[in-house]
């Protein structure tokens, strides 16, 4: 299958105190059609950064980016507008995403006239209603009128992900999208974007620092695992969170606490060598990892920079050079004994 | 962890507070009472607008004017034996008491801490105000941040803006030490910190609690957090507990309707495929509650007794209580499926 989009090679960089900083390098991702995709790490990792270009909000420093198996820079005049439709974002803050001086009515008819995607008013209301209704907000009667601050944070979530679909698209990034929602709500907005994604067809980007969240979204999917703007261990769900190959994917998966009294006090503890994040401006040599990095091996790690690929024993794709030459315990339980 | 059972430290009964807002009172917190014993982790959890950062503010009366309290008392105990009703001091008695008996780690550790001074000249300021030498003060904090895993002369010489946000917030918690209160309030201490950021905050939390042995209230939305931390946890909806009890009972053994389907949405990472289920609706208004039990209108297991009278906290073994009519089949629920997995 042709991936929607794809990125090769891509890097970023921003620019501050005249000073440019790499906070992207060497990404190389494919978001198949209907497929579903968990970007995690801790902040500055590059997650968003990556999110924005996969939504188009944001062009690559290098690198391309190709949709449909070509590149954007391919697409000119009406073709590169009906392009860019297809892909959409949903924010973290449902209080900023909206504006307070417009109905719901309105923020979802703006896009809807805009794009000339209904003709009429009565074609208008009746796409606002179902898309309102898509998304649970029912009865939708109730809520065309109300302005954002009459809604809860969930129910505006609702709101912004009814105006992502105003305009038909074939992949959604969802950025921390459910991190500012109450822990009884969180659920069912996942659960209605799951069914969402298997109505319509859409593929979803799923951003988040929370693991355990991104395991119950993405258990059908793929998670990619980020580091200082690199993608370090990427592969189907149940093997990245079952079986971490990368250690810093391990050291995450260890440092999670578990809702379950249990489970967390049973957990085995790994101590890094360091709790300091390099900066983005003076990222070690190598492999990013290696000042922290309890299984260092002098020699390799500081001096060569580790490709993302398959490691033996592994089915899915790590960074990680010990792996690559099979010198780095395989059992996850076993390593965090050393 | 295990606490001194039979030496309460802090002891609050009946403490309700209430908002003055333009359409009416806010009941924001209503008749909470609990104990606190020396060496105890108590986490209170909730929802955003529970009550719990109000019930915190309340304990240490820093609470906005349009609030009230009310309530019979909260009871601290000194380390003498003496002991005093909180909500009978005076400004002074109050100030006095801070920090020295009773400190607070807020949420965000960036706001806290003063942007324009030393962390030297914060560790000098509370000295002077609570009558301790400089040479003495500064030598409980340099041994406070060596306890944080700081590197102490360093952090002691730095500003604010100079310290991560792991390190800002490690400084926050050897500065509430600082005095060796007997009881550390925390509220959300771990919410915006990144995994191996909230680890170490974690780890270095446990260490001190064993070091030093401080009783703790901690304020949490974070299930996980509490499951790793707490000794005893209360569950906080619409103002009340609604469930108090050991930490394994609260999880294992729930007894509130309300407790157990927030367990049941929040995803536990190594328990392979789980099913979730979302609380339906939203949280009540505080304004005029509804009658009966307040979570009825989103509990599945809710019938006409529950909408009608409001259930009363009831008692399950010596230290577990609830409030719920339908608590036996919320523990049966609970006993079938929150059952400790093979670890």
């Amino acid at each position: 299958m042709t991936p929607i989009v794809s990125l090769q090679q891509v890097e970023r960089d921003f620019v501050k105190d005249r000073q440019s900083i790499r906070v992207l390098q060497d990404i190389n991702l494919s978001i198949e059609p209907n497929e579903v995709i968990c970007l995690v790490g801790e902040s500055g990792c590059g997650k968003t950064t990556t999110g924005k270009i996969l939504a188009g909000l944001l062009p690559p420093s290098r690198g391309t980016l190709e949709i449909d198996g070509r590149p954007l820079s391919s697409y000119v005049g009406k073709e590169a507008r009906l392009i860019r439709r297809q892909f959409q974002i949903v924010h973290q803050d449902p209080f900023a995403s909206l504006n307070p001086a417009h109905t719901i009515g309105d923020i979802l008819s703006f896009p809807l006239r805009r794009h000339r995607l209904v003709s009429g008013t009565a074609a208008l209301q009746r796409r606002i209603w179902e898309l309102l209704t898509m998304v649970d907000l029912t009865p939708p009667g109730d809520i065309v009128n109300k302005y954002p601050h009459q809604l809860s944070g969930g129910q505006r979530q609702r709101v912004s992900i009814a105006r992502a679909l105003t305009v038909n698209p074939r992949l959604i990034v969802a950025d921390e999208a459910v991190s500012m929602v109450d822990v009884s709500i969180r659920i069912s907005l996942l659960k209605m974007l799951q069914n969402l994604r298997q109505q319509l067809g859409l593929a979803i980007v799923f951003i988040t620092h929370d693991l355990a969240l991104a395991k119950y979204f993405a258990w059908e999917g793929r998670i990619a695992v980020m580091y200082l703007g690199r993608i370090v261990e990427i592969g189907r769900t149940p093997d990245v969170i079952m079986n971490p190959a990368h250690p810093y994917t391990r050291a995450l998966l260890a440092a999670v606490p578990e809702a379950d009294p249990e489970l967390t006090r049973h957990k085995r503890a790994m101590t890094l060598r360091s709790d300091e994040i390099p900066r983005l401006t003076a990222v070690p040599p190598g492999c990013a990892f290696h000042p922290r990095c309890p299984y260092f091996q002098p020699g390799i790690c500081e001096s060569k920079l580790p490709p993302l690929r398959q490691a033996p024993d592994f089915m899915h794709q790590v960074a990680c050079s010990p792996h690559h030459s099979g010198s780095l315990p395989l059992d996850a339980d076993a390593l965090n004994k050393i | 962890m295990s606490y001194d059972r039979n030496h309460v430290v802090l002891s609050v009964r009946d403490l309700s507070v209430s908002y003055q807002a333009r359409r009416g009172q806010v009941q924001a917190v209503h008749k909470v009472s609990f104990d606190l014993h020396a060496g105890e982790t108590l986490a209170l959890i909730g929802e955003s607008g529970c009550g719990k950062s109000t019930l915190n503010l309340a304990l240490i009366r820093q609470l906005p004017k349009n609030a009230t309290t009310t309530g019979q008392g909260l009871f601290y105990t000194y380390r003498d034996g003496r002991q005093v009703n909180v909500l009978d001091f005076s400004g002074r008695d109050m100030r006095r008491f801070l920090w020295s008996e009773c400190a607070m780690v807020f949420q965000g550790a960036l706001n806290s801490l003063n942007p324009v001074i030393r962390i030297s000249d914060m560790v000098y300021d509370t000295a002077k105000a609570h009558d301790i030498g400089r040479d003495d003060a500064r030598r409980r904090a340099l041994k406070l941040f060596e306890q944080v895993r700081l590197d102490p002369e360093r952090v002691f010489r730095s500003y604010p803006h100079e310290l991560s946000g792991g390190m800002r917030q490690r400084v926050l918690l050897a500065l509430s030490l600082l005095l060796r209160p007997q009881v550390v309030i925390m509220d959300e201490p771990t919410t915006a910190v990144d995994i191996l950021t909230q680890r170490s905050i974690l780890d270095v939390l446990k260490q001190l609690r064993a070091e030093l042995n401080f009783s703790v209230i901690f304020i949490s939305h974070d299930l996980a957090v509490a499951a790793e931390i707490a000794d005893t946890v209360a569950t906080m909806y619409a103002g009340e507990i609604v469930e108090i009890g050991p930490v394994n009972d609260v999880f294992y053994s729930s007894r509130h309707a309300y407790t157990l389907s927030l367990l049941n949405a929040a995803p536990r990472l190594s328990v392979g495929r789980e099913e979730l289920m979302s609380i339906p609706g939203s949280p009540p208004d505080l304004i005029e509650p509804p009658l009966g039990c307040k979570f009825h209108e989103r509990c599945a297991y809710a019938h006409q007794l529950c909408r009608q009278s409001s259930p009363p906290l009831v008692g399950y073994g010596e230290q577990h209580r609830a409030a719920c009519y339908e608590s036996e089949r919320v523990f049966a629920d609970a006993q079938n499926t929150r059952k400790v997995s093979a670890v």
